[in-house]
C-alpha cells in the first residue's frame, strides 16, 4: 500500500482503489442516453463488443466480434468499436444523472455480452455503484460462474436473457448449448446478491410456442428471489445492420408476433407461475 | 385532496364536435356592416365613446343562435367555427385576398360572393381610418424598410386587435356586470367638472358602463331565444334543457352565479364578447380550475350538481372555445397555422400564499381536453417541486393521446422571473399563461404578448453584407467582414446589428401601441381589468397595473451553431477563410441558387437598370433571368464550398449536452434578451424577451438565405429554444439538458421546447413514471416550459398522403395544438423532420 495525497490533507488510501479501476480499458461500440427499456427509470446504455452466441435474430450483429469492423451505414463506412476507460465511460454516464435522480433511473451495461469483458464490466459497475447510480447489465450469463462473480457486489439488477429450455434447439439457433446458462442463473438467484429478472426474447420459429414459453417460465420460477420475467417480442430493427456487415440475415421473411400472440404467450406464463409479467422491457 | 378517476363522455360531446367539424368555417359580414354603420353614426364623439356605441350596436343587432344540444350559448357567428371581420384594425389585406382566401394552403375559409360584396362596399368607408395606417404613419422609415425586409414582423398587432391578456373572470362571476357597472358609476360620481382629467375619465367610465350594458342585454337576447325555442321545442328533455339555459341567460352576467351551471355560461359570454370586441387573439382563460371552484365545491356539497354533469357542462366549454375563429392575411396565417385563437387555461398550481391548489376541477380541465379532443382551448398545467404526482400522470395520459396537449410549466422558474420584472411574490404566484407561453399576473396585465417576431438569423446576413441588404443599407455599416481579424470583432459587429435592428423593431412596435390607444380603445375588455376603473383609461392608453412589451426572437439555435462554428473554423482551427465562407454562403454551399434567390437577384438587376433610366422589356427581363439561372459557381469551388459544409456538419452542435457550445448559445441568447430589457413602451411598461416563434420559423425561414450552421438557403429555422431539427443526435435527456442552459429567467415573456416522442416511450404505467421524470428533471434544471408531439412518423407520412382519413389529427405546433391536415406543407414537412426520439 502506498499513500496518496489529496491536495491539503493526507490520507492513507490504496492507490488501486482510487485509480486503477477507473482506467480499465474496454471495447464498446455505442452509449446510448435516454433508454426507457432496460432496467428502471431513464437509463443510459453502454453497449459493450463481442459475444460468444450467434443468435440468429440478433439486433445488433456489429456487436458479435470483438474484433472493431466496418460496416456500411446509409452508404457511408462506420468504424464499430472503441477502446474506452472506465472513466471516459462514467464522465458520459453521469451526464443523465438529474434523469436518474427523477426516475430511479441509473446505468445498464449491454451488448454483445458483458462477460466476455468481465474486468471492464467489474470496474464499471464499481465506479456507478460507488458514486450512488443504479447499475444493472443485460446479458445471456453465458460464461463460467466466477466471471458473474465477479460483477455481483456491484450490482443491483441482473437482467438475464433465458432463450430456451431445450439445449439441442438452443444450440441450433444461437450456435451455443444453454446447460451452462441454466447453471448460472440458479446461482445467481441463489446468491441473493442482485435483483434477477428474466428475460425473454419471443422469437417465431425458435421459441414461441405455448409450450416452450410455459417452459421457460416454469424454470424462472422456480428461481428463488425471481419475481418478474420479460416477454420481448421479435422485431426487425437490426436487419439492415447484416447488409452493412456483408451479412446474410437468416431469419428473412419472418414477421414480428402480433400482439394478440404476446397476449397469448403471456397468460401461458401466468397459467404457470406467479410471476409478474410484462410484454416488453 | 382531489379525484382523478376518469368521468365518461356524454354522447352529447360527440355530436356537438362532429357538427362543428362537418363544414368549413365561413367569413360572415355582420359586425363589419354594423360597425361601419355606428362610425357613420358617431363621427366627431369621442374614441372611447364610439368604441362603447359600436360595441353596443353591435351586440344589438348581430345574429344570434343556438346550436342543436348546446348547454352553454353564445356563438359569434350562425356557421359553425365561423369569422366576423374587424376593418377598424386593418382591411386592405382581406380585400385583396377576397378570391383567394377560399383556396389558399393555410386556414382557408369559405366566403360567399354576397359576402364580399358587403366587405367591399363597408371597406371604402375604413380608408385612412384603420389602426394600421396610424401605426405606419408613426413609424420611423429606417423600422419600415427593415419590416419591408423581413428583418421583424410586427404584423400581429399591426393588422389586428391585441388581445393577449386574461381579465377578472372571478369578478364577473361574483358580482356580474350589474355590479362591474356599480363600481365604474361609483368613480363616475367621484368625478368633478373642473378636475383635469375630466374629459377623458367621465368619458372612459361612461364608456365601460355603457359596454356592460350591452353584454347584459345580449345575454337577455339569448334567454329570449332559449324561450322560444323551448316553447316550439317537442322533445321534452330538449324543452327542459332550453328553458334552463333561458333562465341562466335572463340571470347572468348580470348577475354573479348562483351556481357551477350559471358560472359556466357567465364565463362563456366574457370569453366569447371579448373576442366580438376586438380581434385580438390569445384571450386566456387562465386558471379556470381555481376561480370556477367555489361553485363546483358548492354545488356538489349541496347535491345541487353531480360530477359527470359538471364535466359535461366543462366539455361543452371547451366545445364552443373552438367555435370561435379568426381570419388572417395569408402570410400571417402560415405563421400561425391551424386555426388557433391561442386561449390559453392553466390547471394546478400555488395560491398567493405558495400552498399547492390542485383540485377536481384541475383533473377535469384534463378529462375535458381528453373528451373533445380539440386543439382549443390551449391546455397548460402549473409544475413545481410541490406538485401532486397524480396530477401530472393524468396530464401525460393526454400527452400520450398525441393531441399535443398540455404544455408544461415550470412554477420554479417563473414565479422568480417575474420578480425580476417587479412583480410581488403574491402575485408571480398566481401567474397564468397567455397564448402560447407568456406568463403575466391574471386581471392585472398588458402584456402585449407576441408584439413582434425577430429573425436573429438576418442581422448575422447584415454583418457578412456590412449593413446592406438587396441592395439597400437595411443595418448599419459594421465593415467588410473579410477583415475581421478576430472573433470578438466579428461577434462584436453581430451584437451592434442586433441592437440597431431591435431599436427598430421597438420603434414599430411602440408606433402600433399609440395607434391602439388612439383608435381602438376597448372599454368592455377594460372593465375587467385592474386598475383602469380606478385610473379612469382604457387598457390601451396604459390603465394596467403591469404594463409589458414582449416581442420573440428565433434561430437562437441557428445563430449558437453558425457563430460556433465560425469561431472554430474560421478564427480558431482556420480551416476556412471569412472569403471563402462568405461565398460559401452567397453559393448556398455549392448547391446554387434556388428559384427565390433567382427571382429576388433578377428584381435587384431591373430595378438597378430601371434607376439608371434604361429601359426594361420583356426581352431584357428574360435575358437577365437566363443569366441568372445559369450562374454557378466554378466546379472547383462547388467542391470546396461542399467541403466547408461537411467541415461545418462535423462542428459540435446546440443540443447535444456539450457544456460549452451550451453556454455560448447562453451567450448568443442574451444578444436577443439584454438589450431589449433597456426600452420603454407607450404605456409606461418595459420590454422583455420571449424566445419562441410560434410556427412562424418555417416561413420566416423561408425569408433567410443560407446560415453559417450549414442551414440551406430558405429552409425552416429552429423552433422556439429547441434545438435546430435532426442536429440533437444524443436524444432527449441531451437535448433537454442543453436547452435548460439557456438563461430562461431572463426571458420572461416565454421560452419554447418542443419535444417528439413516439408514443411507445409513454406506454404503459411505467411509461408515464418516466414521461413525468423527464420533465422533473428537466425543470430541475431550470427549464421554463416543455411541451410534446406523441405520434409516430408513419403516421405523420401517411396523414400527408391521405388527409381525409386524419381529419382529427392534432398535433403540437410550436405553442399551441392544430389539425394537422390543415398546416401548410412545408410545416407539416418540419413536424415530421424533429427529430424522433423514443427507442
Amino acid at each position: 500500500m502506498t499513500l496518496t495525497g489529496t491536495g491539503r490533507g493526507v490520507c492513507p488510501v490504496p492507490e488501486r482503489e482510487i485509480m486503477d479501476y477507473l482506467d480499465t480499458k474496454g471495447r464498446i461500440f455505442d452509449i446510448q442516453r435516454y433508454s426507457i427499456h432496460d432496467g428502471p427509470g431513464i437509463r443510459t446504455i453502454v453497449f459493450l463488443k463481442g459475444c460468444v452466441l450467434r443468435c440468429r435474430w440478433c439486433c445488433n450483429p456489429e456487436s458479435q466480434e470483438f474484433g472493431i469492423q466496418t460496416m456500411k451505414v446509409q452508404g457511408k463506412d462506420k468504424v464499430i468499436g472503441r477502446d474506452v476507460t472506465v472513466g471516459e465511460v462514467l464522465e458520459i454516464v453521469e451526464k443523465d444523472r438529474p434523469y436518474y435522480y427523477r426516475s430511479g433511473g441509473g446505468l445498464t451495461l449491454s451488448g454483445g455480452e458483458c462477460l466476455c469483458q468481465p474486468e471492464f464490466s467489474r470496474d464499471l459497475l464499481h465506479a456507478a455503484k460507488e458514486r450512488g447510480i443504479h447499475t444493472a447489465i443485460e446479458s445471456m450469463a453465458c460464461a463460467p460462474f466466477e466471471k458473474i462473480e465477479m460483477l455481483l457486489p456491484y450490482l443491483d439488477m441482473y437482467l438475464m436473457d433465458i432463450k430456451h429450455t431445450n439445449p439441442a434447439k438452443h444450440k441450433e439457433f444461437t450456435g451455443s448449448s444453454n446447460e451452462l446458462m441454466m447453471e448460472n442463473a440458479r446461482k445467481t438467484a441463489l446468491s441473493g446478491q442482485t435483483k434477477l429478472v428474466i428475460r425473454v426474447p419471443v422469437i417465431p420459429t425458435f421459441n414461441d410456442t405455448v409450450e416452450e414459453i410455459k417452459g421457460i417460465a416454469g424454470f424462472a420460477s422456480a428461481l428463488p428471489g425471481v419475481r418478474k420475467i420479460h416477454l420481448l417480442p421479435y422485431h426487425r430493427l437490426g436487419q439492415d445492420k447484416y447488409d452493412g456487415l456483408g451479412r446474410e440475415y437468416r431469419m428473412e421473411g419472418i414477421l414480428p408476433p402480433s400482439n394478440e400472440k404476446m397476449e397469448t404467450l403471456k397468460k401461458a406464463v401466468q397459467a404457470v407461475c406467479g410471476l409478474d409479467c410484462q410484454i416488453g422491457g | 385532496m382531489f379525484i382523478t378517476t376518469d368521468i365518461p363522455k356524454s354522447s352529447r360531446i360527440t355530436r356537438l364536435v362532429d357538427d362543428l367539424y362537418a363544414k368549413m368555417p365561413e367569413i360572415e359580414s355582420a359586425r363589419a356592416k354594423l360597425i361601419t354603420e355606428s362610425y357613420k353614426a358617431t363621427e366627431g364623439m369621442p374614441v372611447i365613446t364610439r368604441r362603447a356605441e359600436a360595441f353596443a350596436h353591435i351586440l344589438r343587432h348581430i345574429p344570434i343562435i343556438i346550436r342543436d344540444e348546446e348547454l352553454i350559448v353564445g356563438s359569434s357567428t350562425l356557421a359553425p367555427r365561423g369569422c366576423q371581420t374587424f376593418p377598424e384594425y386593418s382591411f386592405q389585406w382581406l380585400e385583396d385576398e377576397l378570391d383567394t382566401v377560399e383556396t389558399r394552403s393555410a386556414d382557408p375559409f369559405y366566403i360567399s360572393e354576397e359576402t364580399k360584396k358587403d366587405l367591399r362596399e363597408v371597406h371604402k368607408y375604413w380608408k385612412g381610418k384603420t389602426t394600421s395606417e396610424l401605426a405606419t404613419s408613426y413609424m420611423a422609415p429606417e423600422a419600415i424598410k427593415a419590416i419591408d425586409h423581413n428583418i421583424f414582423t410586427p404584423g400581429n398587432y399591426f393588422y389586428n386587435g391585441v388581445g393577449h391578456v386574461t381579465v377578472k373572470y372571478e369578478e364577473v362571476l361574483a358580482i356580474g356586470y350589474e355590479g362591474i357597472i356599480a363600481k365604474a358609476q361609483a368613480e363616475l360620481d367621484q368625478c368633478q367638472v373642473g378636475d383635469g382629467d375630466y374629459a377623458r375619465r367621465s368619458r372612459f367610465l361612461q364608456a365601460v358602463i355603457k359596454s356592460c350594458q350591452a353584454v347584459i342585454e345580449y345575454a337577455q337576447r339569448y334567454a329570449q331565444l332559449a324561450d322560444e325555442m323551448a316553447s316550439q321545442c317537442s322533445d321534452p328533455v330538449r324543452k327542459e334543457e332550453l328553458y334552463v339555459i333561458a333562465q341562466n341567460c335572463s340571470r347572468v352576467p348580470a348577475k354573479g352565479a348562483s351556481g357551477f351551471y350559471e358560472a359556466c355560461q357567465s364565463f362563456w359570454f366574457v370569453q366569447q364578447l371579448l373576442q366580438m370586441e376586438s380581434s385580438g387573439h390569445s384571450i386566456s382563460p387562465g386558471r379556470f380550475d381555481q376561480y370556477m371552484y367555489p361553485y363546483y365545491k358548492k354545488d356538489i356539497e349541496n347535491g345541487n350538481i353531480t360530477r359527470e354533469f359538471a364535466q359535461e357542462l366543462m366539455d361543452c366549454i371547451w366545445v364552443k372555445m373552438n367555435d370561435l375563429n379568426k381570419v388572417r392575411d395569408a402570410a400571417s396565417a402560415e405563421g400561425f397555422a391551424g386555426y388557433s385563437l391561442f386561449q390559453n387555461l392553466i390547471a394546478g398550481g400555488q395560491n398567493k400564499d405558495g400552498e399547492d391548489v390542485t383540485n377536481d376541477l384541475s383533473i377535469m380541465c384534463i378529462q375535458a381536453s381528453m373528451h373533445v379532443h380539440l386543439p382549443m382551448p390551449s391546455l397548460s398545467v402549473r409544475v413545481w417541486n410541490g406538485s401532486p404526482h397524480e396530477f401530472l400522470i393524468k396530464a401525460a395520459e393526454l400527452t400520450r393521446t398525441g393531441i399535443g396537449l398540455p404544455a408544461y410549466y415550470n412554477d420554479e422558474v417563473i414565479i422568480p422571473a417575474l420578480q425580476n420584472r417587479g412583480i410581488p411574490l403574491d402575485e408571480a404566484r398566481e401567474y397564468n399563461i397567455i397564448g402560447c407561453v407568456e406568463p403575466q399576473v391574471p386581471g392585472k396585465t398588458d402584456g402585449w404578448h407576441d408584439a413582434a417576431f425577430f429573425n436573429m438569423c438576418r442581422p448575422l446576413e447584415l454583418v457578412f453584407a456590412n449593413g446592406m441588404d438587396k441592395d439597400e443599407l437595411v443595418g448599419i455599416p459594421t465593415g467588410d467582414v473579410t477583415e475581421m481579424t478576430t472573433f470578438d470583432e466579428f461577434y462584436n459587429a453581430y451584437k451592434k446589428q442586433m441592437e440597431y435592428c431591435i431599436s427598430l423593431m421597438v420603434n414599430a412596435d411602440n408606433a402600433i401601441d399609440v395607434a391602439h390607444a388612439q383608435r381602438c380603445p376597448l372599454p368592455f375588455l377594460s372593465s375587467m381589468v385592474d386598475d383602469c376603473i380606478g385610473r379612469g383609461k382604457s387598457v390601451q392608453e396604459g390603465g394596467a397595473v403591469y404594463n409589458f412589451t414582449g416581442p420573440q426572437g428565433f434561430g437562437v439555435a441557428n445563430m449558437a451553431d453558425s457563430l460556433y462554428a465560425i469561431r472554430k473554423l474560421v478564427y480558431q482551427d482556420k480551416k476556412v477563410t471569412m472569403e471563402e465562407y462568405k461565398e460559401a454562403l452567397i453559393w448556398n454551399f455549392g448547391r446554387g441558387f434556388d428559384r427565390q434567390t433567382i427571382t429576388e437577384m433578377t428584381v435587384s438587376i431591373l430595378k438597378e437598370m430601371q434607376s439608371k433610366g434604361r429601359a426594361v422589356d420583356q426581352e431584357a427581363v428574360s435575358s437577365i433571368l437566363n443569366v441568372v439561372m445559369n450562374m454557378k459557381p466554378a466546379p472547383e469551388k462547388k467542391v470546396r464550398y461542399e467541403e466547408i459544409h461537411n467541415m461545418i456538419e462535423e462542428v459540435p452542435k446546440f443540443g447535444n449536452d456539450i457544456p460549452d457550445v451550451d453556454y455560448f448559445a447562453r451567450d448568443v441568447a442574451y444578444t436577443y434578451s439584454r438589450p431589449l430589457e433597456k426600452y420603454k413602451n407607450p404605456r409606461g411598461g418595459q420590454f422583455q424577451a420571449g424566445l419562441y416563434p410560434v410556427s412562424a420559423n418555417v416561413p420566416l425561414g423561408g425569408q433567410t438565405g443560407a446560415t453559417p450552421d450549414g442551414r440551406y438557403a430558405h429552409t425552416p429555422v429552429a423552433d422556439g429554444v429547441s434545438p435546430s431539427a435532426g442536429k440533437d443526435v444524443n436524444g432527449p435527456t441531451a437535448a433537454a439538458t442543453s436547452v435548460s442552459r439557456l438563461d430562461h429567467f431572463i426571458c420572461s415573456n416565454g421560452t419554447l421546447f418542443n419535444q417528439k416522442f413516439h408514443p411507445s416511450a409513454l406506454s404503459g404505467r411505467e411509461g408515464l413514471e418516466k414521461f413525468v421524470a423527464l420533465i422533473r428533471s428537466y425543470f430541475d434544471q431550470k427549464g421554463m416550459h416543455m411541451q410534446f408531439n406523441v405520434v409516430s412518423r408513419e403516421t405523420l407520412l401517411d396523414a400527408q398522403e391521405h388527409p381525409e382519413n386524419y381529419k382529427h389529427l392534432v398535433v403540437r405546433v410550436a405553442g399551441y395544438s392544430a389539425l394537422f391536415t390543415t398546416l401548410s406543407r412545408s410545416l407539416q414537412d418540419d413536424i415530421i423532420r424533429r427529430t424522433e426520439q423514443g427507442f
